[in-house]
């Protein structure tokens, strides 16, 4: 059974209907990218699974439990965990104090061997642990934003634009990055504008276009279709 | 370059008419009549004087970097010096003309010929700017009439009235007094002192520019620190009272000020001071900063020690009357952090904090009164109330903080300053009064009484307010660093990734404004106490906005910024009582001052104090 099922969701900024049924399904331990224009719907998809905004209609299965309208909050220790737009580090609060902000939801001893895992994950975390994340550069805000999501130990991490402002080697950089976190069996979706690289380490793929899935495939198959090779590969 | 250079001319002459402006301002409101009468070196210079000379003065070191910087030749930047120091007496000069007798046609010509002079050179500017025949003519005529209107008006009144001092009452005789430095009789003798006096301070300024960076420093701390005890004469005169003989005071204070000899002995002694820090200050720091972790820890222990200890004596050092102020300093210190958990930790913006302070007062009062509006009459004691007044303001906290948790930022802030005006207004209505008291408000609050002793003094509430404030400090030193007081800075920086976090945002905001409500109970309970009565007119949005205030000229969400922006704003006012006239419009140029010059305030936090740099270092970059 799917991990996450996303079902005919519309949702609504005031009367503007950003998504207009959108259906995709995540299984365990695959990486799924959403691919699309800027406005297609992809950002508001994320924040309707993880809480953030409320479906008018449509439901979202996680786990077999049906989330939509559940608070964010609670989302996060059923194990949801999003990486935002932007990455949203708290500038004013240190690498470590960012961290501890990821495992707000948790009590346990399992936090500590998390740290190290992490750190592990990222060195430059480690080195720069009492600095203050604003000061950082974006990659390596970035790379804390991801560090962060992880912290709450999550089944299931939405990443929403994680190539945004950075420069192409680090896009390599936090690329690779999902991919080692997908080995250690997290399921991954991937919000995406540069198709290029998200479907070169995802599973499967949707296109979504003006709140509507207009194509789904493999990855593999969607990189050679005409379509999106013209729209969003930017190959002729 | 020199000064026929447009840019360099139109900096000297805009930074001179601005302190003109500014000397004008401070003696049509008064305010430098009423600084003459507070003497700061016994027959030598009084605080008039001194804010007449330090204006050109300032201006003239300010103009002096500015030119400088862009590699004006000495020359010109001294010259510049001199040039502000006589535009700072122009405006003054005009109007000391206009009001004597002999002189008071050129203000009737000015005001006749102002319209054709303004509306002429509005004109030619747009001129210059190749606007039609037609519009030119067009504005021309627009700008005469319509300052016309206002000179004609003018003019009117001044006809009618006879005298300017009808209009702008003081312009008066203490004021003449003062400007032309008692040379009231020849009053072209009195332009004359005044010019030469304030061009010299020009000059000096400017000259200052040349000094190196260390002697520099060295002297304005002197100057600065003998200006201040002279200023406050009255008050360093009451706390050395208590520590020296009267004889020895007596030989360094005339009254209340500062003698010469004493003023020349401490210029010498804070300068000499003044160098070492300047010269030995930052290597000293650099030490401080190289010590291992032990030394640096002992360092710091003592220092804090020391600290306390003089907290602890501070009522014998410095005597009733300052002791009294420094309980009203605690109180605001008290409601500072209490506030400073909402506004600097959660980023609430909270106008309404004032409804906490008065309801812990009103419960106090109520509670402990042995008047007739007493509740239990003796029964409660003031330090069983207390904790009932934390508790109460809690509640009131936790309650005015349901309807606005949804709201954001400004919304926020115009809703608490409405629950803030309704708490003004029921504490003052006949609903509540046969409660509360309405305006006559609740009378005959017996003072603590510890071990059996009734405590009625400032000396003794100190402890109280002194005991109150360290717990608090406590509280929210332990809070800054926990995870209750990052899940608060989270939400300050991003609500909705605050709550990706799976942070309970609603929770943590009420559990904020709860917190933050706790201190202000105490706050008025004490307050409630040190008065023995308390009214409604005690609890206006001014204690809002004071508190907000202080946390702001500190330095947001930095705990030692607090206790220093309560000293400034609620200090130095209750010190320059005499001039209360004065408290508000100083108190909004000190503010306007700050957030132009150190918006980050006065100690503030290390990451507010790292973006300060950063952004200014993205300027220099930026080329900006």
């Amino acid at each position: 059974m799917a991990l996450l099922e996303v079902k005919e969701i519309h949702t609504y900024y005031g009367n503007i209907h950003a998504l207009k049924g959108i259906s995709f399904e995540v299984d365990s331990g695959e990486i799924i990218a959403l691919i699309g224009a800027n406005g297609a719907g992809k950002t508001t998809t994320l924040r309707t699974i993880s809480g953030l905004m409320e479906p008018r209609d449509g439901t979202v299965h996680y786990d077999g439990d049906d989330i939509s309208g559940a608070r964010a909050d609670l989302l996060v220790s059923k194990g949801i965990s999003m990486v935002p737009e932007g990455r949203g580090v708290f500038a004013k609060l240190t690498v470590e104090e960012n961290l501890d902000m990821g495992a707000y939801t948790r009590r346990d001893k399992g936090i500590k061997d998390d740290l190290d895992r992490v750190f592990e994950l990222f060195p430059r975390l480690e080195e720069r642990k009492k600095q203050f994340a604003g000061t950082m550069s974006g990659g390596e805000q970035q790379m804390l934003a991801i560090a962060r999501a992880l912290m709450s130990n999550p089944r299931l991490l939405l990443l929403d634009e994680p190539s945004m402002g950075l420069a192409p080697v680090l896009v390599d950089g936090v690329f690779d990055t999902v991919q080692r976190i997908k080995n250690e069996g997290v399921t991954i979706l991937l919000v995406e504008q540069n198709a290029h690289m998200a479907l070169q380490i995802a599973d499967r793929g949707y296109v979504l276009q003006s709140g509507e899935v207009a194509l789904s495939d493999t990855a593999a198959n969607l990189q050679q279709n005409e379509t999106v090779q013209k729209t969003y590969l930017g190959i002729d | 370059m020199d000064l026929s250079q447009s840019r360099t001319r139109q900096a000297i002459i805009t930074l001179g008419l601005l302190s003109g402006a500014l000397i004008l301002f401070t003696g049509a409101v008064g305010m430098i009549a009423a600084f003459h009468e507070r003497e700061v070196v016994n027959d030598f210079i009084t605080l008039g004087q001194l804010v007449l000379l330090i204006t050109p003065f300032i201006f003239g070191y300010t103009a002096a970097n500015r030119l400088g910087m862009t590699g004006e030749s000495p020359t010109s930047v001294i010259g510049g010096g001199i040039i502000i120091g006589l535009l700072t007496t122009l405006p003054t000069t005009l109007l000391l003309l206009f009001n004597s007798d002999e002189f008071r046609f050129l203000l009737d010509w000015s005001l006749r010929l102002a319209p054709f002079v303004v509306a002429t050179a509005i004109a030619w500017r747009l001129h210059r700017q190749n606007v039609e025949t037609f519009t030119l003519i067009g504005s021309w005529l627009l700008a005469a009439v319509l300052i016309g209107i206002v000179t004609f008006s003018l003019a009117l009144i001044f006809e009618v009235k006879g005298e300017l001092r009808s209009v702008l009452v003081n312009i008066n005789r203490d004021w003449v007094e003062v400007v032309t430095f008692d040379n009231r009789k020849d009053l072209m003798r009195g332009i004359f002192v005044f010019s030469l006096a304030s061009a010299v301070a020009g000059f000096v300024g400017s000259l200052c520019y040349y000094v190196p960076r260390t002697p520099r420093r060295a002297m304005f701390y002197g100057l600065s620190v003998t200006l201040l005890v002279g200023a406050f004469g009255e008050t360093v005169r009451l706390v050395l009272q208590e520590n020296l003989e009267r004889d020895t005071l007596n030989q360094l204070f005339r009254r209340d000020t500062l003698r010469q000899n004493a003023a020349l002995g401490l210029l010498v002694v804070s300068t000499v001071i003044g160098y070492l820090w300047a010269a030995f200050g930052d290597r000293a720091r650099q030490g401080f900063q190289n010590l291992g972790g032990q030394q640096r820890q002992t360092t710091q222990m003592i220092g804090t020690v020391l600290f306390v200890a003089v907290l602890l004596m501070l009522p014998w050092l410095i005597g009733r009357t300052l002791s009294d102020v420094a309980v009203t300093i605690g109180l605001f210190v008290l409601m500072g952090l209490g506030l400073n958990i909402a506004i600097g930790l959660a980023g609430l913006l909270d106008l309404g904090y004032v409804t906490n302070y008065a309801v812990g007062a009103y419960i106090l009062a109520v509670m402990t009164s042995i008047g007739p509006l007493g509740l239990m009459k003796g029964t409660f004691s003031f330090w069983m109330v207390i904790p009932i007044a934390l508790l109460a303001a809690m509640f009131a906290g936790f309650i005015f903080a349901v309807p606005v948790l949804r709201m954001r930022g400004d919304y926020l802030a115009i809703a608490t300053l409405g629950f803030g005006e309704i708490i003004g207004k029921l504490a003052i209505s006949d609903w509540l009064k046969p409660l509360i008291g309405g305006a006559q408000g609740v009378q005959a609050i017996p003072k603590p009484i510890f071990l059996g002793t009734e405590l009625r003094n400032p000396e003794q509430l100190y402890y109280i307010v002194l005991v109150a404030c360290l717990v608090t400090l406590f509280v929210s030193i332990r809070l800054n660093n926990s995870r209750t007081g990052r899940q608060w800075m989270a939400i300050r920086e991003d609500e909705d990734v605050a709550t990706a976090m799976g942070i309970d945002t609603a929770r943590a905001k009420l559990l904020a404004f709860t917190l933050s409500a706790a201190t202000g109970g105490v706050a008025g309970a004490i307050f409630a106490a040190k008065v023995g009565s308390v009214f409604p007119n005690s609890f206006t949005v001014f204690i809002s906005i004071n508190v907000l205030s202080l946390i702001i000229v500190g330095g947001i969400a930095s705990n030692p910024g607090i206790v220093v922006g309560a000293v400034v704003l609620i200090g130095l006012p209750e010190l320059l009582r005499e001039f209360s006239d004065f408290r508000f419009l100083l108190y909004g140029a000190l503010l306007i001052m700050m957030m132009i010059n150190r918006p980050q305030g006065l100690i503030p936090t290390k990451i507010v104090t790292h973006e300060m740099r950063a952004g200014v270092k993205a300027k220099v970059a930026a080329g900006d």
